[in-house]
């Protein structure tokens, strides 16, 4: 992990605009910010972890815990909305037992609700991973989560 | 290589593709495309066309427009004009390719419709559905046609002319012809283009910034997407012209981080612009030197906002700050910076070279010019669109979108996104122009138009909004802050039947303050959805008052499913469906649900048989 955390910070230089792109270039490689990882990049720009911290959370995109090895994302964009976007959360929270921001107690999913993927036109649709699922409705989101737990598992 | 040589070898390219004696497939590859599945296609057509021993040559293309029939692919044969085929799935392909490249039979039975001069029997002009009939493809002309990773398609239909003819003019000519289109930015101000790069222009300094604002947040809007996934380089080269004009020596592309695609066409765009030399020192032999830097958002949907978008560029949380200083004279590390959205930047090379006089002959007296539009929600035909501006919403929803979907009756439309609001069915023959929607309370935004049918709840509508904005609220003024989230609990009391009378009045109270005492227009547009659905439907919002009755059926609360005993026959259907065990009920006779149990998931509506069509959804039944 600590060499995961080097690489992606080694790239860039020392300036303060580049806070941004390096976490996400940090949460990219190791999937989230770790302590770890916000000490490390405090020390390259000579900021403090507050002000960090600060940025970080500010910004909807960076999680500050590990996630599942496979993200759920249910968009509920005004398209979703209108199309039943609700429901297909709330079909995802159940047959996870979680709730949006959570991971599974054997971390294979975490799920998060998302405000707008730009697929409006297929609406509702959900992500897992980066496979875009459109036109979903509430009786699709356990066939769709139980194909893929079959997947993990295989893994 | 000078420019000259770059546009013939560009041309040269182009026609050996458009006259390919190689059969070419084009793929509609753009994210709705991707998700519709056209990647099992294209796996689906390498693979019949080895197994046929067809050679076949596949391009990616962006999309064409109408979202709701994806997959879509071109196929372009010798001479013939190329056919585009619609929802293909991969079980269709070998057939297909038996019957059009070896058996010469085009299939007029599922072609969509054929694109380029020539005509094939019984098969329609693409551009004759009626999607794309009515359009004026100004922005999109290239979207769905060129490979947008081949800089020399672009160029080979007259890209780079714009800033080629603009070097040649004066930056203060270029920002006259500019002036005399009438552009105004498309992001959703509708400020004029031309009068935000003259204060710039004017200012003095070693450094000048052109941002390119692809934080495309609004939900439901997938414009800025669409264009920077099917032609690029018509908003880089709209950077170029800008940043010509104003006199800024550096570029950044803030583009969310939810659009891999484009971010992945950008780069590649940005790589090939300077292999050309189009982008850095010296730019066509002239003293312009510009740079692009693509910036990815963080997902924070104040970050549109002007001084919120430069605080995240310069790495810090993205709160708004009060103007002046105006980002024009001091923005991005201090210096003059100008914002443009994607599509005013991507219309500009179109302007400079055709003409802002032949610009403003399109759309209406106070709005020039073209605007695309995505069109979702329920409506039958979904996608993105170009019109003129003051088009009519009537023109929009039925000659472009066929209506509304599954023959439910057209209530009303929601334009520009959160800070828009909810135009009614009533008023379908106002023009879309940034002044007649400000006048019916909305506004044009940056083109999300959703439609809405009788079975949308405005009062669920307007507490989505406010819970969006309530989120995405950076907190840093307490009327947006604690305003919308009291507003929104005053939403879901009514919309769980505990609303009072009075409700309405704090509403429109607090909606009054909320839009006077915040700083940026993400506060002061935040009202909005519920200051127009209380306008247009207050009679909804007092049914759920007094009758604890939600009349378009959504609002859980005030909503139960019920099975009715005559139509019930007992197949079990929904019985099985039901997640919570809700529904009991022997074999062939009518099943109940317990109403303690049932979480309303509505799992049971949507699988009882249509032609049963036992299970309802009642309301009123709590006074």
């Amino acid at each position: 992990m600590k060499k995961k955390i080097e690489q992606a910070i080694k790239p860039f230089g020392k300036e303060r605009g580049n806070l941004i792109p390096i976490l996400q270039a940090v949460q990219e490689k190791c999937r989230y910010l770790s302590e770890d990882a916000i000490s490390k990049i405090a020390d390259k720009l000579k900021i403090s972890e507050h002000e960090i911290y600060g940025v970080a959370t500010f910004y909807t995109q960076f999680r500050f815990t590990k996630p599942g090895d496979h993200m759920i994302k249910v968009c509920l964009g005004t398209a979703c909305h209108v199309r039943g976007g609700a429901q297909i959360l709330d079909r995802a929270e159940k047959t996870l037992n979680i709730l949006p921001g959570e991971t599974t107690l054997d971390s294979a999913f975490s799920l998060e609700r998302v405000a707008c993927i730009g697929c409006c036109a297929l609406a509702p649709v959900m992500v897992v991973d980066d496979k875009i699922y459109p036109q979903v409705n509430s009786s699709d989101v356990g066939k769709i989560i139980a194909k893929h737990r079959s997947r993990h598992k295989k893994e | 290589m000078d420019f000259s040589e770059i546009q013939k070898k560009a041309i040269a390219n182009w026609k050996s593709l458009i006259s390919s004696i190689t059969p070419v497939i084009y793929l509609g590859a753009a994210t709705c495309g991707r998700a519709a599945g056209i990647e099992a296609v294209a796996k689906e057509i390498r693979k019949t066309s080895k197994k046929l021993n067809l050679n076949v040559k596949l391009v990616e293309v962006g999309c064409i427009g109408p979202c709701y029939l994806e997959p879509l692919i071109y196929i372009q044969k010798n001479e013939c004009p190329t056919i585009c085929y619609s929802r293909v799935a991969p079980k269709m392909i070998k057939q297909l390719l038996e019957d059009y490249l070896l058996n010469d039979n085009p299939r007029p039975d599922i072609a969509l419709g054929t694109l380029g001069d020539g005509k094939i029997d019984n098969i329609p002009k693409l551009f004759d559905h009626p999607m794309l009939k009515y359009q004026t493809r100004l922005v999109l002309r290239n979207c769905g046609i060129i490979d947008a990773g081949e800089i020399d398609h672009y160029i080979a239909r007259d890209g780079y002319m714009g800033i080629q003819k603009a070097l040649k003019m004066s930056p203060d000519n270029v920002i006259d012809e500019i002036k005399t289109s009438g552009i105004r930015g498309r992001g959703g101000a509708g400020f004029p283009t031309w009068k935000k790069w003259e204060i710039c222009r004017s200012v003095k300094s070693d450094d000048k910034y052109l941002i390119c604002n692809a934080d495309e947040g609004d939900p439901g809007a997938f414009m800025n997407r669409s264009l920077l996934e099917g032609d690029p380089h018509a908003v880089l080269e709209g950077l170029l012209i800008g940043a010509y004009a104003i006199g800024a020596n550096h570029g950044y592309i803030y583009i969310r981080a939810e659009y891999p695609l484009a971010i992945k066409r950008l780069e590649r765009a940005i790589s090939q612009m300077k292999s050309y030399n189009l982008l850095g020192n010296n730019i066509f032999g002239t003293s312009f030197s510009f740079d692009i830097k693509i910036k990815k958002g963080a997902g924070a949907f104040v970050c549109g906002e002007e001084t919120a978008l430069i605080a995240s560029i310069m790495g810090k949380r993205g709160m708004p700050m009060p103007r002046p200083p105006f980002p024009a004279i001091s923005g991005v590390w201090e210096k003059p910076t100008i914002i443009n959205n994607v599509e005013t930047l991507g219309t500009l090379a179109t302007i400079i070279r055709k003409g802002g006089k032949w610009y403003a002959g399109f759309g209406s007296e106070s709005s020039r010019g073209t605007k695309t539009f995505s069109l979702v929600g329920k409506v039958k035909r979904t996608g993105l669109i170009e019109v003129p501006l003051g088009t009519s919403i009537q023109k929009v929803i039925f000659d472009i979108g066929g209506g509304v979907s599954k023959g439910k009756k057209f209530k009303a439309v929601q334009t520009g996104g959160p800070s828009g609001g909810c135009i009614p069915a009533s008023l379908s023959s106002l023009a879309m122009d940034y002044e007649s929607l400000m006048s019916a309370g909305s506004i044009m935004g940056s083109g999300g138009i959703i439609v809405l049918d009788e079975d949308t709840c405005v009062v669920d509508l307007a507490a989505y909004f406010l819970s969006f904005v309530q989120a995405e609220s950076c907190g840093k003024c307490s009327p947006c802050r604690i305003g919308t989230k009291v507003m929104l609990d005053i939403l879901n009391k009514i919309k769980s039947g505990q609303g009072e009378e009075q409700d309405l009045d704090r509403l429109n109270n607090l909606a009054e303050t909320i839009k006077n005492a915040s700083l940026c227009g993400l506060g002061q547009t935040a009202p909005n959805p519920v200051l127009t659905t209380l306008r247009y439907f207050r009679d909804e919002y007092e049914a759920h008052i007094r009758d604890k009755s939600c009349p378009a059926l959504v609002c859980k609360d005030l909503i139960k499913y019920v099975i009715s005993e005559e139509k019930c026959v007992g197949c079990g259907i929904c019985l099985k469906n039901c997640p919570v065990e809700a529904i009991s009920g022997k074999k062939k006779k009518a099943h109940v649900i317990d109403e303690s149990l049932c979480i309303k998931c509505g799992l049971c509506y949507q699988k009882c048989p249509s032609k049963f069509g036992a299970i309802k959804k009642i309301t009123g039944f709590l006074t």
